[in-house]
């Protein structure tokens, strides 16, 4: 009777993978579909039903006390449902952006948008693991989806080379990251992470090969996540995937990566041992991110820069280890999340728009706010949020990272902090002043003549980047309930209560 | 506990030394008449000429994916059908069709588009 048990067991555990489940049938029947009509006009919107029924139910999961289901393997309650709200709010906001994109560059293919579903899948079940298994499980979904997504304009030689890049590095950081996991396994004879926290490391030989184990993990992470010295493959696979995909990659994929990494910093690893090491990678990443950005003319490019910066800003937090950090971190990924998806999808708007074809360097853009100014504004409210200034949710999200972090004791982490946030000032500001200021009457001459006017652009993905922006003033207004919030997800007593699992 | 894997290391000295004295044994002591067929890379196979970026048909990549499709579906149908009596007997029969059936539909899905898109069309 005991295998009727455990089937009973899994049946009633169910609704706590409903997104899961919704998102993953979605997907097949638009595959379905696809196979029949590639280009069938319904598919996208097939999929941003499936993944608003999908945040429905996840925001009413928001709410409720954590625990695990699936025999320990999967986390459900208020913190795994704020990462997947998460993760399906940039999906749908994706598909949304994707559709006149794809369209225009003649790649509106079914499975473009099917795949985007199960990477979303694979994030969600990332994003509420609860041992190393589903963990390596939800990061291998999530990425082979990504490694594909990232070449799909496959006549463009740079897509290819983006692609190729994605994929060998990221083979290669599972690797370490396998390899990681393996040696913790092999430390504490569990996959659970609670249990692993527990575990005895008495002898010696233990303690080295778990925190030798670690580090492999972390260094799996930490690639996916771009923070350097693992960023190398960043800005040539952002810069060569399809644009409204690479805001994708850069906000969904980091995360449900990073809120992942906190389970595994809050259960698994018992010291506070761990510390120092994200406090180096973190300096090394702001510096390395906000610095190179400084000198990139393609857009794109310093966009990607920027998302390897902002990952640095993250690990401020996850360093310092606090409940209020690790919250401010969640936040942070909120904020983060709309702004760059928004940053990127103005982007992908404007890709035919300047000089140059569709490689949009900061000169080809000159004065494009007076001839586009949805776009134009949208740009100027997520460059100054991403730069952190107060209106905006980027201020708010900066204080909640670095504010814990002093709290922490980490006050010289968090002066190299603010010191490179106000760096990322010029490269920012310099968009806008492209954008709005800069004298655009040579440029506008060949523009009209090559193109003959600038086409209309779609009504819904301006409407999703209208979202977007008055979303990241509405946070800042809110920000301290949310703040308060996600500290609830991490809660001590409930916390406890629910640490059993495996 | 690392002296366990003193066996497995005196394996390994053994094997690279082993393959590496072989190696230079056949050199040192076999006679070398090298001709230019000979020192080719692959000695009875094509010439390795021309560019390597050859076009070749994207349909063995969806031969591939049929053979994926069925290869999975046998790998789990084997231990399902072998244990499916206790399952049974541990009254689990409703549970272990339902997981099953999920699964084969899931795959019938990859068939279904893969023979849509042509995968089975050998004329073309």
């Amino acid at each position: 009777m005991e295998l009727a048990r455990a089937f009973s067991t899994m049946a009633a555990d169910l609704p706590a993978i409903f997104s899961m489940i919704v998102v993953s049938v979605v997907g097949l029947v638009m595959l379905t579909v696809a196979a029949f009509r590639s280009d069938h006009p319904s598919i996208p919107w097939l999929g941003v039903a499936g993944m608003v029924v999908a945040s429905a139910w996840e925001l009413f999961q928001l709410g409720t006390e954590p625990g695990t289901a699936f025999f320990g393997a999967i986390r459900v309650g208020g913190y795994a449902a704020f990462i997947n709200l998460l993760v399906l709010l940039a999906g749908i906001a994706t598909t949304i952006l994707s559709v006149p994109y794809l369209h225009r560059l003649k790649h509106d293919y079914g499975e473009v948008y099917a795949l985007l579903m199960y990477a979303t899948v694979g994030m969600i079940l990332l994003g509420s693991s609860n041992s190393m298994v589903s963990i390596f499980v939800g990061l291998e979904t999530m990425s082979v989806c990504l490694y594909v997504l990232a070449g799909l304009i496959r006549e463009d030689e740079g897509a290819v080379e983006a692609a190729l890049k994605y994929f060998l590095l990221g083979a290669f950081s599972t690797g370490f990251f396998l390899y990681g996991i393996a040696l913790m396994y092999g430390a504490t004879g569990t996959m659970y992470l609670p249990a692993m926290a527990q575990a005895d490391l008495a002898t010696a030989g233990g303690t080295l090969l778990f925190w030798a184990g670690v580090a492999l993990f972390l260094i799996g992470f930490l690639f996916k996540v771009s923070a350097a010295p693992f960023h190398m493959w960043t800005p040539d696979v952002y810069q060569g995937s399809p644009t409204p995909l690479t805001g994708y990659m850069s906000t969904a994929s980091k995360a449900a990566a990073f809120g992942s990494l906190i389970l595994v910093l809050y259960y698994a690893l018992p010291a506070e041992r761990w510390t120092l090491v994200l406090a180096v990678v973190a300096v090394i990443t702001m510096v390395v991110g906000n610095v190179m950005a400084l000198s990139q003319a393609n857009v794109k490019r310093m966009l990607a820069y920027s998302s390897i910066a902002h990952a640095g800003y993250i690990l401020v937090a996850l360093a310092a280890g606090t409940e209020a950090a690790f919250a401010g971190a969640l936040f942070y990924l909120l904020v983060y999340t709309v702004m760059n998806i928004g940053a990127f999808g103005v982007m992908a708007l404007l890709e035919w728009d300047g000089r140059e074809g569709r490689v949009q360097t900061l000169d080809s853009l000159a004065g494009i706010g007076t001839d586009r100014p949805v776009l134009g504004v949208t740009m100027v409210v997520f460059m100054f949020s991403l730069t952190g200034f107060p209106p905006f949710g980027g201020f708010f999200g900066k204080y909640a990272v670095f504010a814990p972090a002093v709290d922490a004791g980490l006050t010289w982490l968090v002066l190299i902090g603010v010191l490179m946030s106000a760096v990322s000032g010029y490269y920012y500001l310099r968009v806008v002043y492209v954008f709005w200021m800069q004298d655009r009457d040579d440029v506008v001459d060949a523009r009209q003549a090559s193109l003959g006017g600038l086409p209309p652009v779609s009504r819904t993905s301006q409407g999703v980047l209208v979202v977007c922006a008055v979303g990241l003033v509405a946070m800042a207004f809110f920000s301290g309930g949310l703040i308060e919030a996600a500290t609830g997800f991490f809660d001590a007593s409930a916390m406890a209560a629910a640490g059993g699992g495996g | 506990m690392f002296a366990e894997f003193v066996p497995l290391f005196i394996m390994i000295v053994l094997a690279l030394g082993l393959a590496f004295t072989l190696l230079k044994a056949a050199e040192i002591l076999g006679p070398s008449r090298p001709n230019k067929i000979k020192r080719t890379p692959y000695e009875s196979g094509m010439d390795p000429v021309g560019s390597a970026r050859e076009r070749y048909s994207v349909k063995f990549y969806l031969v591939a994916m049929i053979f994926i499709v069925f290869d999975v579906e046998v790998v789990f149908m084997y231990p399902w059908a072998v244990s499916f009596q206790d399952f049974i007997d541990g009254g689990a029969f409703l549970g272990v069709m339902t997981v099953v059936t999920i699964f084969s539909v899931i795959l019938m899905v990859g068939l279904l588009y893969d023979i849509k898109k042509g995968g089975l069309d050998f004329e073309k």
